[in-house]
C-alpha cells in the first residue's frame, strides 16, 4: 500500500528537507521498515531498541492515535496519511 | 544572575543551548533545565527568600529567567490553609489546602507558569504568544499578554465552560474554538507552532514554562515552616505539575532549606478521564490514551505528555493515584466549600474527592501530614453545579413571608 507520511521538523534533515514523503507497507511497522530503507537512520529515532514506538512519539493514522487502532500491526490502505507528532505539554 | 546552563533531554540526555525548543531532536524526549545547583546554594537562603515580597519571585534562584521577570510580578504566595473542619469530615489529624483558587490574577495555578513563560518568550524576543488550553491556561496566557503588551493566539476545544471562554475574550485576544477535543487541539497546535514563530507556552517554551509550577510547592514548604508535607494529593492533566511538585521538594531539600523531602506523593484523575491512574493501578508505566468524557474538563487530557514521569513520580515517592467519578466530584466540591469557605473549579472537586478515598482506603495515613493541591477556581466551572445546589428560597419583599419560611425550616429540624 502507498501511503503518505507526514515528517515533523526534526526529521526532515533525514528526508532532504521534506515535510511529506511516500512510503509503502501493509501495516505501520512495514511502513516504518520500508521508511528505514528509503531514509537510513530515520527508525531509530522513532523506535526504541526493542523495536517499540519511542515514549514520546506520536502515531497517527488519517487523525486517529495508532494506539486506539492496533498499534504497529494496525493496517494501511492506499491513500492513507500517517502524521508523525511529538507529544506536548497539557493546559 | 541566571543560574540556568542550559537544556537537556530527560530520555537520552543529550544537551542543548537555551532556546524556545522543547523536544529532543534525536529521541523527541521533553528538554529540561539545568541549573547550575553549586552557584544557587552559595547564595540561597531561608533568610534571604522570606526578605523578599510575598510572590514567586521569592525563589527567582530556582526559576529560569536571565532576566528579572518582566510581567506578572505579584503571581503566587497564595493561602496554604489549615484546614480542620475538612480534617475531621475525612478523619484525619493535619491536613491543608494550597488554595489556589485565589490565585492572582486568573485564579487559576496557571498563573505561575505563564509568568515564567511570557517573561521567558520576552527574553527570546517573541511578539506573539500562544497556547493549547483546557481554559485554565487561557485565562492566564491571554491576561499576561494583555498586561505585557503581546499579540495572543489561545486555542481551545470548543466545548469549554462558558466561564472560561468569557475569562478569556475579556483580554482582547485572538481566541479560537476548535471543534475536537484537547488532544486533538493540541496536536493542531503542535503544526502551527512548526510553520509560525510564535512563543506557543506549553510547546516550545514548554521546559521553561513548566519550571513555574515548582513554586507552588516552594510555598507549601516555606509555609509549612520549612518542611515538605509528608503527603499530598494532585491532580492531574497533562501530568506536568505532579513531577514539578516532586522537583521542587527535592531541591529544597538538595540545598539544605528543607531537611528532607520524603513526600508520598498522590496523583489524582476523573474517572471519565484517567489514562496515568489506571497505568499505576495496573502497575505499569506505559499508560494508553483515552478519550475524555468528565466534567473536569480542565485535567481532560486523554493523552498526556509527562504521563510516563507522573507514573513515576508517584510510584517512586511511596504515593498512588486514585479517580473519581463526575458525582463524587460535585460532592466533593460540596465538601471542601462547606468546611472550609473554599469554592474550587471541578478539578479540585476531583482532589479533594480522591483525598477522601485514599484516606479511606487507607492508603494516606489518617495521623500524619496532608496537604490538598486546590489549582482552580469554582466560579469558572458553575454548569457543573447547575441543579445540584439547594435552590434559594424565594419570598415576598414582607417581613411575614420570611417568619413563613423561618418557621417552615424550623418544622423541618
Amino acid at each position: 500500500m502507498a501511503v503518505k507520511v507526514r515528517i515533523p521538523t526534526p526529521l526532515r534533515s533525514l528526508t532532504e528537507g521534506q515535510a511529506e514523503v511516500a512510503a509503502d507497507g501493509k501495516t505501520v511497522q512495514e511502513m516504518i521498515e520500508n521508511l528505514e530503507n528509503r531514509y537510513a537512520g530515520i527508525k531509530e529515532r522513532i523506535c526504541d531498541d526493542n523495536g517499540r514506538l519511542r515514549r514520546f512519539v506520536n502515531l497517527y493514522l488519517n487523525d486517529e492515535d495508532i494506539r486506539f487502532l492496533s498499534d504497529l500491526d494496525t493496517e494501511l490502505h492506499e491513500g492513507d496519511t500517517l502524521s508523525i507528532v511529538p507529544a506536548i505539554a497539557g493546559g | 544572575m541566571s543560574h540556568v546552563d542550559g537544556l537537556k533531554c530527560r530520555e537520552c540526555a543529550r544537551e542543548y543551548p537555551k532556546g524556545p525548543v522543547n523536544i529532543c531532536e534525536f529521541c523527541f524526549g521533553p528538554l529540561e533545565v539545568v541549573y547550575d545547583y553549586g552557584a544557587i546554594g552559595k547564595v540561597l537562603s531561608r533568610e534571604l527568600i522570606t526578605s523578599r515580597a510575598p510572590n514567586m519571585w521569592r525563589y527567582q534562584e530556582l526559576l529560569p529567567l536571565d532576566e528579572p521577570p518582566s510581567v506578572g510580578h505579584d503571581v503566587g504566595f497564595t493561602p496554604l490553609v489549615r484546614a480542620d473542619n475538612l480534617a475531621r469530615a475525612l478523619g484525619v489529624s493535619e491536613l491543608y489546602v494550597k488554595n489556589d483558587a485565589v490565585s492572582y490574577p486568573t485564579l487559576s495555578f496557571k498563573d505561575r507558569v505563564v509568568a515564567v513563560a511570557v517573561s521567558k518568550s520576552r527574553e527570546f524576543g517573541f511578539d506573539t504568544v500562544a497556547c493549547a488550553s483546557t481554559g485554565n491556561l487561557a485565562n492566564a496566557v491571554a491576561a499576561c499578554a494583555a498586561s505585557a503588551g503581546l499579540n495572543s493566539y489561545i486555542f481551545i476545544p470548543s466545548d469549554l465552560e462558558q466561564g472560561k471562554v468569557l475569562g478569556t475574550q475579556i483580554y482582547g485576544t485572538h481566541l479560537v474554538a476548535v471543534r475536537g477535543t484537547y488532544d486533538e487541539v493540541n496536536r493542531l497546535c503542535t503544526e502551527i507552532a512548526d510553520k509560525y514563530c510564535w512563543a506557543f507556552v506549553n510547546i516550545n517554551i514548554r521546559p521553561f514554562y513548566a519550571e513555574g509550577s515548582k513554586a507552588y510547592a516552594f510555598e507549601i514548604a516555606e509555609q509549612l515552616g520549612w518542611r515538605a508535607p509528608q503527603h499530598i494529593v494532585v491532580p492531574m492533566a497533562g501530568g506536568s505539575l505532579i513531577t514539578k511538585v516532586h522537583k521542587a521538594f527535592q531541591e529544597l531539600a538538595q540545598l539544605g532549606l528543607i531537611d528532607h523531602a520524603e513526600t508520598c506523593i498522590y496523583g489524582a484523575q476523573a474517572t471519565g478521564c484517567s489514562p496515568i491512574v489506571t497505568a499505576v493501578k495496573h502497575q505499569t508505566d506505559l499508560f494508553k490514551p483515552v478519550k475524555p468524557n468528565t466534567i473536569a474538563k480542565s485535567l481532560a487530557i486523554g493523552n498526556p505528555a509527562d504521563g510516563f514521569y507522573a507514573i513515576q513520580t508517584m510510584t517512586q515517592s511511596g504515593g498512588w493515584g486514585e479517580e473519581v467519578t463526575d458525582a463524587e466530584i460535585v460532592e466533593a466540591m460540596k465538601l471542601l466549600a462547606e468546611t472550609e469557605g473554599v469554592f474550587t473549579e471541578t478539578a479540585g472537586g476531583v482532589t479533594v474527592g480522591v483525598t477522601k478515598k485514599l484516606i479511606e482506603q487507607g492508603r494516606i495515613p489518617r495521623d500524619e501530614s496532608i496537604v490538598i493541591c486546590i489549582t482552580g477556581n469554582g466560579l469558572k466551572t458553575q454548569e457543573a453545579l447547575l441543579g445540584k445546589l439547594t435552590e434559594p428560597h424565594l419570598i415576598d419583599a414582607k417581613l411575614t413571608s420570611f417568619e413563613t419560611l423561618l418557621m417552615e425550616k424550623e418544622a423541618q429540624v
